[in-house]
């Protein structure tokens, strides 16, 4: 399906609204920093944009054109650093908490604890877990449906670590790029992904 | 047993039905809310705040012992029936658009004479500390019950609150790089087994417009539009937005006006 396809279904698909067609908010940034105040860690630097967001927000829901999927997707990936061990796979079980774990620099959150990934926040994992969220792809089955080459492994590394490295705009958090989730976190999920005693693969 | 004695068992159960409903149950949030009217049958604990607030309407306070019963929420003093459903608007006494909130807020500090600082101590109950705002709205909030949302966008101010509450709803910031978009902008998407109101759709606004405020059984609290908004800014991992801030009455009307139309039902139960 090519992109202005993609755009044209999804703007039918929007629904009856009128869009009231807006003067532009000359600076978005410091209108919403006046309106927030810090919270113990989530502070108003929060609300600076990198230039991915900045992009992403511009496009609102719209799927983006190839060249500017092109300028993101290649600023994204080359952030990523491989594990600097070289071993991609980590400890299932450890991975498992990871995956379960929502809470994570949150206002009301315990810094001294480690962050979670929340994957089970948007994506079906181990077939026993239930209560799967649907804001992302099935990932059930992954290390068992697609093997563990090399470059099935760093792809997955690479959407783990940055999802907008092959997603543009994706509502996927970029765990290893803006430091949600430690190296070895993201080393433990990729087992939980991958290892074939996994809950996921079985 | 008084109304308010029956309503405080029942807000006893649901904190305990509230403890199994926070759980990661196998049961999505219409099947745990089934479940609770299958238990509960109408009775919403809602109610407590609505009586609360109607005797905070009536009673006359502040430097000038007077009741809120003058106070303009946009149908002329004193007139709450429907009045809900017309907010946000632009107000000529203050220049401003304003919400229920903050338009409260107005009539208690202007009318009755009440120190702001006082008004804004407990914007959000917890437990002990009761929030006479909550209260107050929920009492007007079930006074526009059945009215239709009537928002007309015929000031510019109220158009230009519209436009940032759009452009707020799509900004991305944080370290998670989420906007309101991120869970609000497709139809039949879940978080864990909660499901999430598609907000730019008439259909999705008016689900979730129309059920605020509610009484939260998982915190055996009742919370207002405010509250929602800046609890889901919180889980964007991002700062504290400020209650009455343009931004918050921004994202209000952005959220109001794509729900024109749609039928009052609050203060609803939520999970």
């Amino acid at each position: 399906m090519n992109s202005s396809f993609r755009v044209t279904a999804l703007l039918l698909c929007m629904g009856p609204l009128v869009s009231v067609l807006a003067e532009p908010v000359p600076d978005l940034t410091a209108t919403l920093k006046a309106a927030f105040t810090d919270k113990r860690q989530a502070t108003l630097d929060r609300l600076d944009q990198d230039e991915t967001q900045k992009l992403c927000t511009q496009l609102r829901d719209q799927v983006p054109t190839s060249e500017l999927s092109q300028k993101i997707t290649r600023m994204n990936l080359a952030t990523v650093k491989p594990p600097a061990d070289g071993k991609y796979l980590g400890d299932w079980k450890a991975g498992e908490v990871v995956a379960s774990t929502g809470t994570g620099l949150q206002s009301s959150d315990d810094p001294a604890k480690p962050n979670g990934g929340n994957c089970y926040a948007c994506h079906e994992l181990a077939p026993t877990e239930m209560a799967y969220g649907t804001l992302g792809p099935s990932l059930k089955h992954y290390g068992k449906l697609r093997g563990q080459d090399p470059a099935v492994l760093a792809y997955a590394w690479s959407m783990v670590y940055n999802s907008n490295s092959y997603a543009p705009c994706s509502n996927m958090p970029r765990f290893g790029h803006r430091g949600i989730l430690t190296e070895q976190q993201m080393k433990d999920v990729m087992a939980y992904l991958f290892d074939a005693a996994s809950p996921v693969n079985q | 047993m008084s109304v308010q004695d029956r309503y405080i068992s029942l807000v006893a159960a649901c904190t305990l039905l509230g403890a199994s409903l926070s759980l990661p149950a196998e049961q999505t949030s219409e099947e745990a809310i089934a479940e609770y009217h299958a238990m509960f049958g109408d009775e919403n604990p809602a109610e407590l705040w609505q009586l609360r607030g109607e005797e905070l309407w009536k009673t006359p306070r502040g430097s000038r012992q007077v009741s809120l019963e003058a106070c303009d929420l946009g149908k002329g003093p004193g007139v709450i029936a429907g009045a809900y459903a017309e907010l946000p608007r632009w107000f000529e006494d203050t220049g401003k658009v304003q919400d229920l909130e903050s338009r409260l807020v107005t009539c208690m500090t202007n009318l009755q004479g009440l120190p702001e600082s006082e008004v804004l101590a407990v914007k959000f109950g917890d437990g002990e500390q009761k929030s006479e705002l909550e209260a107050i709205t929920a009492y007007v909030a079930a006074a526009s019950r059945g009215s239709r949302i009537t928002i007309p966008l015929d000031h510019a101010a109220e158009k230009a609150a519209y436009a940032l509450g759009e452009s707020v709803f799509f900004y991305r910031a944080g370290p998670h790089d989420f906007a309101c978009a991120t869970c609000h902008s497709e139809s039949g998407k879940r978080i864990r087994l909660q499901t999430l109101p598609q907000l730019t759709t008439s259909e999705g606004a008016q689900a979730a417009y129309t059920r605020w405020p509610a009484y939260r059984v998982s915190q055996g609290e009742l919370r207002t539009m405010e509250w929602r908004l800046q609890d889901c800014l919180r889980q964007q991992r991002l700062p504290q937005l400020t209650y009455g801030s343009d931004v918050a009455i921004g994202l209000t009307m952005y959220l109001a006006r794509n729900a024109n139309g749609g039928e009052m039902a609050a203060p609803s139960i939520k999970r």
